[in-house]
């Protein structure tokens, strides 16, 4: 099934190269503009030219139609993770706010973080960070905000890390789709999936043996 | 079990492929008792959907018997239910809505990274409908994996024949919701461009709406004959300036509200038809858009705009201006299926509707190739194809 996606996707990732020339093109001629543009109020991942360093940083936000407090709590059991992060073997706890982390990385390999908790606030904040003589340096924070209208909760997920190696081990991440962006986004819209319909869609028409 | 699949261009075939299982919790398994090709199925028959991998089981109008529940359903073994063709959760912030075509939660998440760079967002999946609509499996089959059982098929009494209420699963919401969409108000003259299923249930649903007229657009003599009969005005255009025509049968105002029943694959000679024509050959530009053109250039100030005719890609020279400046109103969208399967049933059942006249042809599954080929090729006696596993 997903070597039939990745066909169908390069299928329609060629019908998207001509508006990726355009896009080109216009952000060559935007350059021309030297006068001083006020800061938007955009998130700092979504600009066109980031600089944050070493580190990558990813982020994405998404509307999940369930209360934050029942969100909070079910984030806060990492237990609960693998059951909708594709690319996390395993959590073990190793203290009372560590965790070790096994993740999937390219090319059959995995990669051990271990993090421990530095921000929690109760209902709407967890933060964490890589401890020293982690394989991956990383850290991430997830908000759980109401939205608005009772619409239920907008959870954020920021992450920033350093690239295993650099530029291209980003870049060969991205082929393989252990890019963390990639990787974040499908992982957040799995577990709005498990939250508000209490299961993850899956087109499979036989169960796989 | 025998099941009809995609292996290409005009390249359709029954294969024999593996049963399908439970998945999730709200899943069932239903057995097809009857299925039918779709308009929007030649759309993928002629290759110009994007997003099909050879293999993939078509169809997405169909219903059957419940034979097996997943531990969440609410069906039962034996109940007959119709499906709809969009798969919906029932619980994300637009099932609650009932824009049910926009669910949230049933296009997996690496089929939702197919659509979002070409849509924008990913929309629900459909049954048999592309990877840009979930991949799933579809109902042209002996067996079916029906998600989320709890929120879409809706049980139909025993009793009454399948293909009374087989068209529930979209022709029949998907004419009532273009009706819809066009707001019609009494005294109205409502245009329908393309007399195929969708245009002769959207007139049909235009009439009960209380439009004072109603005009059925197309060039099939059998098509027209059927829009007649259901109390439609017709023009053909290979014989009529539709334009002058529309403006004349309405005291030269223009219809009040225009449906595009034809979508991304018109037919005709007009020059930007043409063009079109080779240019969806070549692969430039998917979709072909002589009859909203027209529609839209036909409309009255002021005027309201329904597209439920299928689109999959870009189109050019669109009369943006016309429409600005009369202050136009478009609405499409992929049918909110579930929001109309209970009282459409009910039209059925009291007798207000009856959709059966439209059914030309029934054939065993084994033949629907031989569907697919007439359907396409012969769409003056071919209106509809009612298929049947054996």
């Amino acid at each position: 099934m997903s070597r039939h996606n990745r066909g169908a996707q390069t299928g329609v990732l060629a019908l998207l190269a001509a508006a990726g020339l355009v896009a080109v093109s216009y952000r060559a001629l935007s350059r021309r503009n030297f006068q001083r543009h006020p800061g938007d109020s955009a998130p700092g991942r979504t600009a066109r030219q980031t600089r944050f360093g070493d580190f990558a940083v990813t982020g994405k936000t998404i509307t999940i139609n369930r209360p934050r407090t029942e969100l909070f709590a079910y984030w806060r059991d990492f237990s609960n993770l693998a059951g909708f992060m594709e690319n996390i073997v395993s959590i073990q706890p190793t203290g009372e706010d560590r965790t070790v982390w096994t993740i999937k990385a390219p090319g059959g390999q995995t990669v051990d973080v271990e993090t421990e908790i530095v921000e929690e606030r109760d209902g709407e904040l967890i933060a964490w960070r890589s401890v020293e003589g982690s394989e991956i340096e990383a850290e991430g924070k997830v908000f759980f905000r109401d939205a608005s209208a009772d619409r239920g909760t907008e959870v954020e997920a920021i992450v920033a890390y350093k690239p295993p190696a650099g530029e291209v081990g980003r870049w060969i991440g991205k082929l393989f789709g252990r890019e963390p962006g990639v990787q974040g986004r499908r992982e957040l819209k799995r577990f709005k999936m498990l939250m508000e319909t209490g299961e993850i869609a899956d087109a499979c028409y036989h169960a796989q043996s | 079990m025998r099941a009809l699949t995609w292996h290409g261009h005009h390249d359709v075939r029954v294969d024999t492929v593996p049963d399908p299982e439970i998945i999730n919790p709200r899943d069932a398994i239903i057995k097809v008792t009857a299925t039918a090709i779709c308009g929007s199925d030649l759309h993928l028959y002629d290759g110009v959907i994007p997003g099909m991998m050879p293999g993939d089981i078509l169809g997405h109008e169909f219903m059957g018997e419940v034979v097996e529940t997943g531990p969440k359903s609410t069906l039962e073994k034996g109940q007959k239910v119709v499906v709809p063709f969009t798969i919906s959760c029932g619980s994300c912030y637009f099932c609650q809505k009932q824009q049910y075509s926009a669910c949230d939660n049933s296009n997996p998440v690496d089929a939702q990274d197919l659509s979002e760079p070409l849509y924008g967002h990913a929309m629900s999946a459909l049954f048999g409908y592309s990877h840009l609509t979930g991949g799933y499996a579809g109902g042209q089959s002996e067996y079916v994996r029906v998600p989320f059982s709890d929120v879409g098929p809706i049980v139909v009494p025993d009793h009454v024949e399948d293909e009374k209420v087989l068209f529930l699963s979209d022709i029949l919401p998907t004419g009532w919701m273009a009706a819809e969409n066009a707001d019609i108000e009494p005294g109205d003259t409502v245009a329908v461009w393309g007399c195929g299923p969708v245009g002769l249930f959207a007139i049909q649903s235009a009439l009960l709406m209380g439009a004072k007229q109603v005009i059925g657009i197309d060039h099939h003599p059998h098509r027209l004959e059927l829009a007649r009969s259901l109390g439609a005005k017709i023009v053909d255009f290979s014989r009529t300036h539709v334009g002058e025509a529309l403006m004349e049968m309405s005291g030269g105002i223009g219809p009040d509200a225009v449906i595009d029943a034809v979508g991304m694959e018109a037919h005709g000679f007009a020059p930007d038809n043409v063009i079109e024509v080779v240019k969806q050959k070549v692969g430039v530009a998917a979709d072909r858009g002589h009859a909203l053109r027209e529609a839209l250039i036909t409309c009255r100030k002021g005027g309201r705009v329904s597209v439920p005719g299928v689109y999959g890609g870009f189109l050019d020279k669109f009369p943006l201006g016309a429409m600005m400046q009369k202050g136009l109103q478009l609405r499409t969208g992929q049918t909110h299926v579930q929001k109309y399967t209970k009282p459409l049933l009910e039209k059925i059942l009291n007798g207000e509707i009856d959709t059966t006249f439209l059914i030309s042809h029934r054939l065993p599954l084994e033949q629907g190739p031989e569907g697919y080929k007439n359907f396409h090729d012969n769409q003056n006696e071919w209106t509809k194809v009612v298929l049947r596993p054996e």
